[in-house]
C-alpha cells in the first residue's frame, strides 16, 4: 500500500470540494465544502508523516484541525447573525460587505 | 487486507465528499459529511495515526458536526431547496471544468514528478509513532509556538463567535445603544446608513435617496426580556 493511493484519493476529496465551493450558493454547505477541502489536506499531510515515519506531519494536522474549527465556529456565527437579521443565506444576494 | 481496507474507506470518504457536493438539503449534507470524515478517520488508522484518527472521530465528527446541526436546524437550511441548484449552467460546467483542472494539476504533482520517492511502503516506523505521548512531546518542545499560537487563535475564535452571534437581535441590534439619543423610538440617523441589508435590497442605489426634509428611519425598539419577567 503505497502512499500514493492515499495523495490520490486526497487529490480527489480537494478537487471535489474546489467544485462545491464554485458551485452551490447556500453558505452553509459551501463550509462544508471547505471543510472537505481541508480534509484533503489532513490527509495529505498524515500521508507524508507516515512516509516519513516521523511525527511532524500529524501535529501540521492537529494545527490543521483547530484553523477548521475556528472557521466554523466565526463562519457558523455570520450565518447565524444574518439569518436573524432576515437577510438571504444565499451567497449570490450577499455582495456587499459594509455595514 | 490493508489494500482492501483502503478501498473500502477510500470509496465511503469519496461518497461522502461527493454527497456534500451534490446532495440538495444541507441537513442531508451534514450527514454526508459525517460519514466522509469518519471514513477519513479510519484511513488515518491504516497510516498508523492513532491519535488523529481519535481525535477526528471526537472534534470533528462529533463537536463541529454536532455545531452544524444545530445550525442547519436553527436556520432551516432549506431556505430555497429549488434556487440551491439555480447556478446557470455556465457556471456549473465553469466550476467542474476548474476543479478537474485542479485535480489534473495535483496528479501531475502527484504522479508525475515524485512518483519514484513517493512509490514506497514508507519509512520504518518507531514503536511510539502516532501516540498520544510522541505527539505531545513535539507539541510541547518542537511546536510550542504552534501550540500556543492554536490556542490564542482558538481564544480568539470564540469571542468573535459569541460577539457575533450571542446578541439577540443579530448583528445591528445595539445600534441604538450607541447613540446619544438612546430608547427615543424616532432616532435621527441618516437615510441610507450603508447597512448590509441596504446593499442587499439595493437602497439607496436603485431607488432614488429620500428627500432632505426625512428625520430618519424608524427603529423597531428591541424586544428585550426584562429582569422582572424572569421573577
Amino acid at each position: 500500500m503505497t502512499v500514493n493511493w492515499y495523495l490520490l484519493v486526497s487529490a480527489i476529496i480537494f478537487s471535489l470540494g474546489a467544485a462545491g465551493v464554485m458551485i452551490r450558493r447556500n453558505p452553509l454547505v459551501i463550509l462544508l465544502c471547505l471543510e472537505l477541502m481541508l480534509n484533503a489536506g489532513n490527509l495529505a499531510l498524515i500521508g507524508f508523516s507516515r512516509m516519513w515515519g516521523d511525527g511532524a506531519g500529524e501535529i501540521f494536522a492537529i494545527v490543521v484541525m483547530v484553523i477548521a474549527a475556528c472557521e466554523v465556529a466565526i463562519g457558523l456565527g455570520i450565518i447565524v447573525a444574518l439569518y436573524r437579521r432576515r437577510l438571504p443565506v444565499d451567497v449570490d444576494e450577499l455582495k456587499e460587505l459594509h455595514g | 487486507m490493508t489494500f482492501l481496507f483502503f478501498f473500502i474507506f477510500a470509496g465511503f470518504a469519496l461518497a461522502g465528499a461527493a454527497g456534500v457536493v451534490v446532495l440538495r438539503n444541507p441537513f442531508y449534507c451534514v450527514l454526508s459529511l459525517v460519514v466522509h470524515l469518519i471514513s477519513l478517520a479510519l484511513l488515518f488508522l491504516l497510516l498508523e495515526a492513532q491519535f488523529v484518527a481519535v481525535a477526528q472521530i471526537v472534534v470533528y465528527a462529533g463537536a463541529v458536526m454536532v455545531l452544524y446541526v444545530f445550525v442547519v436546524a436553527y436556520v432551516g437550511g432549506g431556505d430555497k431547496p429549488d434556487q440551491l441548484w439555480s447556478a446557470s449552467p455556465r457556471q456549473k460546467a465553469l466550476a467542474i471544468g476548474f476543479a478537474s483542472l485542479i485535480f489534473v494539476e495535483l496528479a501531475i504533482a502527484i504522479l508525475g514528478t515524485a512518483l519514484s520517492s513517493l512509490g514506497t511502503e514508507g519509512a520504518k516506523l518507531s514503536a511510539d509513532y502516532g501516540t498520544p505521548a510522541q505527539i505531545g512531546e513535539l507539541l510541547l518542545t518542537d511546536y510550542l509556538l504552534a501550540f500556543e499560537l492554536a490556542s490564542m487563535l482558538l481564544l480568539i475564535a470564540a469571542i468573535g463567535a459569541v460577539a457575533l452571534a450571542g446578541r439577540r437581535g443579530g448583528i445591528a441590534e445595539d445600534e441604538g445603544n450607541l447613540s446619544p439619543r438612546h430608547g427615543v423610538v424616532h432616532t435621527p440617523s441618516p437615510a441610507a446608513t450603508g447597512s448590509m441589508a441596504e446593499g442587499v435590497s439595493g437602497y439607496g442605489v436603485t431607488t432614488p435617496l429620500p428627500d432632505p426634509q426625512f428625520e430618519g428611519r424608524e427603529l423597531q425598539q428591541p424586544a428585550r426580556e426584562t429582569a422582572e419577567d424572569d421573577r
